[in-house]
Formats: structure tokens, C-alpha cells, sequence
């Protein structure tokens, strides 16, 4: 397992790095934590001919609380998401993610805007943002785009990113005070990509649902919220029949694909509790703050 | 010093990092090997161009089988020979047909793995495929596509092992529990992956680095598959990554990197990667029974039976019928039973071929009768423990002839008290409490299971030893047994401190090595204390006689009042008079010895496992495992608990974990580590081991049966067991995985 040929650029600067990117952007990958390009690489299941190393560009590590927005900056290491006090204090739905992905090592490399870019449906963060509904700075040699959170994932391992974007700051709005978040997953082992999972944002209001964010986590070919089930659970007292209904509602249109490790049907009842436990958990840490 | 939890001698280098891997012995003028492997599972290779790929930049040669010396062998079976499966051989390259995806096609030399690699995807070979079987069922169907139609079916053997009369038994039997099971395919995945440095010395002698678990045995099949004496060829044993059985064995690039260097004239490196080492390591333990148990109504065990496929892949390895040999002989455990029938297939599928992984067989057979006992313990409302320790072989019956035979060999259980370490685990474990608690949270369920085993240890019945003594004091073993990480130096070391009367310190370990030592039989089947330790006390006492002796007569007296100490040999509570070693033998002394023992030792234990089930999620939660084990009696007790936990951890695996999975067409997709699970730390339980030394054996003088594959043994069965108690359910098939546990919730809801 040894990569096919490539070149290999690492730039200092984002300006560099687009300019790189305007230049070769249809054949070029651009590589940050690696820790899923460089086994594709590896396997040469990915053949890029250039790689646009961007670690050197350390203008877009920070996390930075702007008002009522936490800006990430796409070289983020996941450690460094996961160490924040801000961070959890603020959008502790992004702590609950950011742990459960792979193991220390990989945290301790793996970047933030790489997760997002990578867009794998079984991955924690790009659930998290969904539910956040965070948005997606992208930058080119022709200017600058935010996308909403809804446009950027298109399909699995597919983003609305163009060849020549990079993407360089995540937006995520901060949820109001004594909002209770949980991200709930089962994998068949610690660190494990999930077989599925769900991540839920929730206000209470007299214990009744004022308002609540739902994603799942792969159950579509892309982070999905489930509108339906956030929905239903509007004005209702969170309890474990409401979250059973909303949790049945949220994979009532749900086909996630199978493979060896559980069937479409497994998974789709696996997201059901995972939503379920997901929302109870949420509903618990919003008493709590309240 | 024998008994001591001395620590080990092999730490040193190995935490240092002075420990010599194969990867850190690549010469700086090696050339890399990159081996090209069938992307098909069952093919016609209509045609192979390798023009493309040995014109491309730094490639040295590219080898298909039409580059192989004429008439070279297939691999041999080293073990369990049976002459009908000679025709189901491994050719090195595949010769006209390939028959599992990863089967090597052709070789590249390159200057580095990344050339080799780049050029591999210039070769142009066309595939007609085939169809492929990939069950072991599909592969004895009446219109299953033949893998060796030149040799006959895919049954490549059939046998039985009987006695007693099985029919009638059942016809008179009370209760009788029939089930088909299924063990699923995982292999022993060990740290490093294999490698091998070839090189061919101007003394015109190939060295080979890399070797392991049996380098004097892997010498004589390399010698004769280049058709050179074996003198020419030397097999050297590095630093050692794991092995469980699967590591060290003879493959196709145990003869292709060497080939590679003769025909270059340069050293050949080559290391396996991990996606490689998964299509190409032997897999293990797949197998499908049908089996049956008959009972009395007052729990009393009549017959056993089974009729089981033992999936051995697209060729016949190394071990012939190790694997499904072991099974019939060991399925009747530490029961006693009226009658007894195992009916045996050897079936070829279009798989990764198969050999042996840790309790080989057993494993795969505990599973099937521990199994049985615990639904025939439900069918008469019986206590499953209760109902073992009614049917155990009792102390007072051993040597114990279970009528069964390995290899040509009868069973005889040499020695144990079989209710004696029932009664210690069940009450680790805290059986009967534990077995009363219930559920915790809603959506979990607990349970607890216990299984009971007879392992063997101590297959290939010698191994050779020589001890010398120097001028200094120092001692030095030459063992042919072999190093795979289990603490070989240290025991040996142990056994030869006692056997000759020396300091702990004082002894170093050689082994490995043929052009140092001159015969062995290696590390496997748990033999390398019982055997190669025996021949080292052997050589020893030998050497310290001799030693003795002469000193008595330059010191005249007699030798039993005479010790060694330090550099002298002296009067026993008289140190001023003595002789310095380097007087008596300036040039040391030594004695060798070849110990053989024409029976196996039977160790036995019990696992206890307490797991949890969610009943959402289907994950199983491994709380408590409890492993007693009887080695008759343990060099280095630490040494020896290591070995239970770990077996335990790669037990665990194989119930809960790991599967390599394929699919209909001869696919398989468990090939990496995302998706073939191994128990990390997280996932292994602690394992509170009992260790018990109720039963040595007579089989060899240090009283020592083999430890190193009981905690493996009977893991398969214990979780079985108690994910079956935790749903009232039943539990046929492994590993449990986690959609497999909910059709068991299920199964127990309507139950």
C-alpha cells in the first residue's frame, strides 16, 4: 500500500494555496490532518496528481468566539476543539462530537474543516454542524462564499465546494443559553465510525419542546435533519413517548445503506434509539441549565 | 529459580528499542519485493504480459509462473500428511488458474516498494472468471464448481472418529438437543505483519532473515523447493511481532523473495502490509457443525455427535488436517460419554487458504459442545455448572483414554482434577450471585456463561537442546525452539539456572538461528516449554554431571557433596577448596540433548464470563471474565497469566468482533483494519486469571503442560453462553455481532 506518483506543494499562506488551487485545482486534493486522504492515497483509491498540503498555513487554526458565532478555523486539530473551555461552555453539542471521533492520535491530527470537506455521512462533526445549521466559509482566487450548512453536503464524500475552494472558517451559530445538546452514537467499537447516531439541540420551555434540532448521523448520504420529527416534537412536554415519536418520525423516510456491519434495517432502527436517547439526554442537560 | 516471576529477559532489547525487526535488517543495497495478487476469486489467467511492468522505471525482474525454475514443488504440508491432499497443494504462483482473491500472480523487483507498486499496475493479465464457492456448504453441493478438478472434489478429505454406539444411545437417550452452528472465519493477526530479507552470501550460502516459529523446518522445505542441499540455506529468526500460529508458517513468499535474490544477485527485502497481510495470512476457524448431545433424565451424559465442514480455503496449507483433526479429537472435552462420533470434511472453498490460529480447532469445538450442554442445562431446568461437574471425568479416572486420536495418536488425558477447578472458577467468578442478578438499566440485560475445556499442548513430539557451560561462569542455551514474543528466553533461562546450578543472570538464550543451532522443531501447538524447556533441563543435568564429575576427580570428592558456584566448582559448605571452572574446562563444556515424549499433556480450564446486553443496539458489554487454568506446573506464573489475557483478548475477538467476511463473489470485505475489528483495549475485559498447578504431568520432567492457548480456548463458548443467558435465546452462530444479538432479542421475546 504505497500512494501512486504526485507533486506535492505546502503552502505558507491561504493566498498561496488558492492560487495553487486556481492553477491545478481539478487534479490537485488538498491534504490537511490526512488521516482519511492518505489511506485513500494509500490504497490508491485516490490518484490525485498534486497535493496542496495546507498544514503550513496556520492562519486558518483559531477558534474564536465572535458574539453570538464560534468561528472555527478550518486547520483546527480536532484536540484543539475538543481542549476548548469556550468551546463547551458554548456549543457543548461540538464537545460531545468532537470526542467521539476515532482516537487521540487521529484528534491529535485530524483538522476540523477536514472532517467537513471529507463529508462522510458516519462522521461526527459534520452532524453536529447540520444541527448547529452552521455555514461554511470558501475561498478562491475569484473572492470569497458562505454556503449554509444545508447546501455544502451534497452526497456522500461530496461537497459544494469547487475544485479551486478551499474551505476556510466554519460558522456556527451559538445555541441560547439552556439550550441541552447531546450527540448520541452506537460503533461497534471505541473510535469506531458509527453505525448510527443522532445529534439533537434542544430548549425547553416549562419542560415543553420551544424549540429543538435534530440530525442523524449515517442514516442519508449526507448529515440529514429530520424536520419532521422536530416538528412533531414542537410545543410537546419531552418525554419518553415524545421522544419515541419524534424518534420514530425522524426515520420514517430513513433507507441508510447497509454493509457488513449492519443492514439498512438494523441502522435505521439503531438511528430510531439513538435519536430517542439522543433527545432524552438533551432534554435532561437543558433541566439541568435551566 | 523455576516457579519465579523473574521478569523477562527479552524486555531490555525490545523497550529499548535495540530489538532487531525484519524492517530494520533491510541492507542499504536491498531490492523490494511487491507480490501481485489475483483481484478475482476463481479465474482462468488467459493470458500474462509483463512486458509493460519489467520495462517500467527501476524494476529489476517480474516473475509469473512461467519464470519458476521447471518442475518446482508445491508448497508441502509440514503436518497431519494425507496423501489424497497432495493434489490440493499450493503452488507458489498460481499456474493457470487462480483460486481465491489474493492469490500471487506474479512477482515485482523493484528499487524501492513504491517503483514495485507503480509497476505491478502494468501488468496485463486477462482473467476468465469462474464461478466461485464461498461457503462450505456451496462447496460439497451436488453442481458446486470443482477447485481441483485434476486432483477431485472439493471434499479433499473425509474421516471419522467413533466409539461406542452413537445410535443407540441416542435412541434410548431422555433429552436430546440437536443444533447447526456456525464459527466464523478470523485469523490470528499479529502486531507485525510478516517480512523477509533474502540474500545470497558470496560463500554461495542464502541467508534468510525473518524467519520464525519453525526456521530449521521452513529451511528444509525452502532447501527442497530450490532443489539445493540443505546446507546452502540458513533461516534466521529476528525480533518477532506475535505469531498465534498463523506467522512462520511456509507461504508463497517464503520461497519467492529468496528465488528473487538467487536470480538477482542482490538482497531482496520484502514486507507484507496489513491489507496484504489479511488476503494473505492463513485465515482459521471456519467451520459449520451439526451436532447433537443425548442426556439421561438425571442430567447424565450418553453420546455426543457431530458432522461439521472445515472451510480450509483455496488450497491445502502447511497443516494438512491440523485444524479439523484437533476438532474431532478434542470435541469430547472433560466429559465423560458412553459414545462418541465425529464426522469430518476437509472442504476446499475460493478463499484465502487456512491453517491454524491459537487452540486451533478447539476453539471452534469448545463453542459447539459448551454450547450444547448449556441448552440441554435450559431443556432440564439444570444449573449449568451443576450439570458439568455431574459429567466430569473424575481425578481418580486419569490417565483418562477418551477413545479419541490425533494424528494416529490415542487421547489420553494425563492428569487433573477436572471438579476441583470447576469449584474454584465458579466461585471467582461468584456464580451463583451473579447468575441471580437480572437486568440493570430498561434496555440491558445480563448474563453469565461458563464453559469448561481440555487443551493440548506439546504437538511434534521432540526438540533438541544444547547447553554449554564457559571458563566464566556463564551458561549459554541453544534451543530449536523459537521465539513468537512469548517469553521463550526466560523460561528456558529459568530452567536451565536450576538444571545446572547457575545464576539466573548468568544465561543467555541462542535460538533461531540454523546456522547456530542445528536442529529444532520450533514454538507452536503450546510446546516450547514443555518440550524445548525438558530438553534444557535434560542438557543441563547432563552438563552438571559431567561438570561434577570432573571436578571431583581433580578435587577428590565426591560429587554430590560438590556445587557450582560462580566461576568454581567447590566442596559444598567448604568454599576454600575448590577449582575454577577456567582449570577444569578452559574451554568450556557442554551436553546436548533431544527430548521426546511420545503423548501430548492435557491442561484444562474454565472461562466465566458476566456480559451485558443492550437490547437496542445489540452491543454486548464483556463486565466480568474470569479464565482458571491448570498448567500442571508454571515456570514463570507472570509469564503465564499473560499468556491467558491475552488469549482471552483474541478469544473475545473472534466472539464479539472479528470476521473476515466475503461475498458471493469470492470478495472479501473485511480486508482492512476499518472493517476487519480487532479488541482494542477498550473492548478486551479484564481477565482475572486462576492460575492452578493442581496436575502436573508426567509426561516430561518439569511436571509442565503448555500455556500458551487455554485463554483463547473456550472464549467463543463462555460469551456464547452468557449472551444466550442474558436473552434466552440461542446462541448458534459466532462472531455475535451486533444486528445477529437483536435477531437474538427477538428470538428471546417470543421465547
Amino acid at each position: 500500500v504505497k500512494p501512486a506518483p504526485f507533486e506535492y506543494d505546502d503552502p505558507a499562506t491561504t493566498e498561496e494555496a488558492v492560487a495553487l488551487l486556481a492553477d491545478r485545482g481539478d487534479e490537485a486534493k488538498v491534504l490537511a490532518g490526512g488521516q482519511s486522504l492518505v489511506p485513500l492515497l494509500n490504497f490508491r483509491l485516490a490518484r490525485p496528481d498534486r497535493l496542496v498540503d495546507v498544514n503550513r498555513v496556520s492562519e486558518l487554526d483559531y477558534l474564536r468566539i465572535d458574539g453570538d458565532v464560534l468561528r472555527i478555523g478550518a486547520l483546527t486539530r480536532h484536540s484543539a476543539l475538543e481542549r476548548s473551555a469556550d468551546v463547551a461552555a458554548r456549543a457543548p453539542l461540538l464537545t460531545d462530537a468532537v470526542r467521539l471521533v476515532g482516537h487521540v492520535q487521529i484528534r491529535n491530527r485530524g483538522t476540523v474543516g477536514g472532517s467537513a470537506a471529507h463529508a462522510d455521512p458516519a462522521a461526527e462533526l459534520p452532524v453536529a454542524f447540520a444541527a448547529l445549521g452552521a455555514s461554511f466559509r470558501a475561498r478562491s482566487t475569484a473572492g470569497e462564499r458562505t454556503i449554509p450548512v444545508d447546501d455544502f453536503f451534497v452526497t456522500h464524500l461530496t461537497t459544494a465546494l469547487q475544485p479551486d475552494e478551499l474551505l476556510t472558517e466554519i460558522e456556527v451559530p451559538l445555541p441560547p443559553a439552556g439550550t441541552g445538546a447531546a450527540l448520541v452514537e452506537f460503533s461497534r467499537r471505541h473510535g469506531d465510525f458509527a453505525l448510527g447516531g443522532a445529534a439533537v439541540l434542544l430548549e425547553l420551555d416549562d419542560g415543553a419542546c420551544r424549540s429543538c434540532s435534530i440530525a442523524l448521523l449515517a442514516a442519508a448520504p449526507t448529515p440529514l435533519r429530520a424536520r419532521a420529527a422536530e416538528e412533531l416534537l414542537a410545543g410537546r412536554k419531552v418525554d419518553e413517548r415524545a421522544a419515541a415519536d419524534a424518534a420514530a418520525a425522524a426515520v420514517a423516510d430513513v433507507h441508510p445503506t447497509g454493509d457488513i456491519h449492519g443492514s439498512s434495517d438494523y441502522r435505521r432502527g439503531l438511528v430510531e434509539a439513538m435519536v430517542r436517547r439522543a433527545l432524552l439526554r438533551a432534554a435532561e442537560r437543558a433541566r439541568e441549565a435551566a | 529459580v523455576i516457579g519465579a516471576s523473574l521478569p523477562r529477559k527479552e524486555d531490555g532489547p525490545l523497550l529499548t528499542g535495540a530489538a532487531t525487526f525484519v524492517d530494520d535488517a533491510w541492507p542499504p543495497d536491498a531490492l523490494h519485493a511487491h507480490v501481485v495478487r489475483s483481484p478475482v476469486a476463481h479465474a482462468r489467467i488467459a493470458s500474462l504480459d509483463a512486458s509493460a511492468a519489467a520495462a517500467a522505471p527501476g524494476v529489476h525482474a517480474v516473475l509469473s509462473a512461467a519464470d519458476l525454475p521447471e518442475g518446482t514443488p508445491p508448497i508441502p504440508m509440514r503436518m497431519f500428511h494425507d496423501a489424497p491432499l497432495e493434489g490440493y497443494l499450493q503452488p507458489p504462483l498460481a499456474d493457470g488458474v487462480v483460486r481465491y482473491s489474493g492469490e500471487p500472480v506474479a512477482v515485482v523487483v523493484a528499487d524501492s516498494r513504491y517503483l514495485a507498486e507503480d509497476a505491478a499496475e502494468l501488468l496485463d493479465v486477462e482473467y476468465e472468471e469462474l464461478p466461485a464457492v464461498t461457503s462450505p456448504e456451496a462447496a460439497v453441493a451436488e453442481d458446486a464448481p470443482l477447485l481441483h478438478p485434476a486432483a477431485g472434489g472439493n471434499r479433499a478429505a473425509s474421516f471419522t472418529i467413533e466409539h461406542g454406539d452413537v445410535d443407540a444411545a441416542f435412541a434410548a437417550a431422555d433429552v436430546v438437543v440437536e443444533r447447526r452452528f456456525e464459527v466464523g472465519r478470523h485469523a490470528a493477526v499479529p502486531l507485525e505483519p510478516r517480512g523477509l530479507v533474502a540474500e545470497l552470501g558470496d560463500d554461495g550460502i542464502l541467508v534468510v532473515r525473518g524467519a520464525a516459529k519453525i526456521p530449521h523446518v521452513n529451511r528444509r522445505i525452502l532447501a527442497r523447493l530450490l532443489g539445493w542441499p540443505e546446507e546452502r540455506v540458513r533461516l534466521v529468526e529476528l525480533a518477532v511481532g506475535g505469531g498465534f500460529g498463523g506467522r512462520g508458517e511456509f507461504y508463497p513468499e517464503d520461497f519467492l523473495v529468496p528465488l528473487c535474490a538467487v536470480r538477482l544477485g542482490r538482497p531482496v527485502a520484502w514486507t507484507e502490509d496489513r491489507a496484504e497481510h489479511l488476503r494473505a495470512s492463513n485465515h482459521s476457524r471456519e467451520q459449520v457443525h451439526e451436532a447433537a448431545i443425548a442426556l439421561a433424565a438425571d442430567g447424565r451424559f450418553l453420546a455426543l455427535r457431530s458432522r461439521f465442514l472445515n472451510d480450509t480455503g483455496a488450497y491445502i496449507r502447511t497443516h494438512g488436517l491440523v485444524v479439523p483433526g484437533m476438532t474431532a479429537a478434542l470435541l469430547p472435552g472433560p466429559y465423560r460419554w458412553q459414545a462418541y462420533r465425529c464426522d469430518v470434511g476437509q472442504v476446499l472453498t475460493n478463499k484465502t487458504p487456512a491453517g491454524t490460529y491459537r487452540a486451533p480447532g478447539r476453539y471452534e469445538a469448545n463453542f459447539v459442545r459448551e454450547r450444547l450442554i448449556d441448552e440441554a442445562a435450559r431443556r432440564l431446568g439444570a444449573d449449568p455448572v451443576e450439570l458439568r461437574r455431574q459429567n466430569l471425568v473424575a481425578p481418580e479416572e486419569m490417565p483418562y483414554p477418551t477413545r479419541t486420536h490425533l494424528d494416529g495418536h490415542g487421547v489420553v488425558y494425563d492428569s487433573g482434577d477436572y471438579p476441583r477447578l470447576l469449584d474454584r472458577a465458579a466461585s471467582a467468578f461468584g456464580w451463583d450471585g451473579r447468575r441471580a442478578e437480572r437486568a440493570a438499566a430498561p434496555a440491558r440485560r445480563r448474563g453469565v456463561g461458563i464453559a469448561f475445556f481440555v487443551e493440548k499442548s506439546g504437538i511434534a513430539r521432540w526438540e533438541y537442546a544444547r547447553v554449554r557451560l564457559g571458563p566464566d561462569g556463564d551458561a549459554q542455551v541453544y534451543s530449536g525452539s523459537a521465539s513468537v514474543g512469548q517469553g521463550v528466553e526466560t523460561v528456558l533461562a529459568q530452567i536451565c539456572a536450576d538444571g545446572l546450578g547457575v545464576g539466573y543472570d548468568r544465561v543467555s538464550v541462542v535460538h533461531g538461528d540454523t546456522a547456530v543451532v542445528p536442529d529444532g522443531m520450533g514454538a507452536f501447538g503450546s510446546r516450547a516449554t514443555t518440550l524445548g524447556g525438558s530438553a534444557v533441563l535434560e542438557s543441563s543435568a547432563r552438563l552438571r554431571t559431567r561438570l561434577l564429575e570432573l571436578a571431583a576427580e581433580r578435587l577428590e570428592i565426591a560429587p554430590a557433596d560438590l556445587v557450582l558456584d560462580g566461576d568454581r566448582v567447590g566442596a559444598a559448605g567448604a568454599p576454600a577448596v575448590s577449582v575454577p571452572l577456567a582449570e577444569l574446562v578452559a574451554d568450556g563444556l557442554a551436553e546436548e540433548a533431544v527430548f521426546t515424549s511420545e503423548d501430548m499433556t492435557f491442561p484444562y480450564g474454565v472461562h466465566a464470563a458476566a456480559v451485558e446486553v443492550d437490547l437496542e443496539t445489540g452491543g454486548v458489554e464483556v463486565e466480568r471474565y474470569v479464565v482458571a487454568y491448570d498448567v500442571g506446573r508454571a515456570i514463570n506464573p507472570q509469564l503465564v497469566e499473560g499468556q491467558v489475557v491475552g488469549g482471552a483478548a483474541q478469544g473475545v475477538g473472534g466472539a464479539l468482533l472479528e470476521e473476515l467476511a466475503y461475498d458471493g463473489d469470492g470478495q472479501l470485505v473485511a480486508g482492512s483494519f476499518m472493517d476487519y475489528l480487532l479488541p482494542t483495549a477498550v473492548e478486551a475485559p479484564a481477565v482475572e486469571v486462576v492460575l492452578s498447578e493442581d496436575a502436573p504431568t508426567e509426561r516430561n520432567p518439569l511436571g509442565a503442560k503448555g500455556a500458551g492457548e487455554g485463554g483463547c480456548a473456550a472464549a467463543g463458548a463462555a460469551i456464547a453462553n452468557a449472551v444466550a443467558d442474558a436473552l434466552g435465546a440461542e446462541v448458534v452462530r459466532l462472531p455475535l455481532t451486533p444486528e445477529r444479538v437483536l435477531g437474538l432479542v427477538r428470538e428471546g421475546g417470543r421465547g
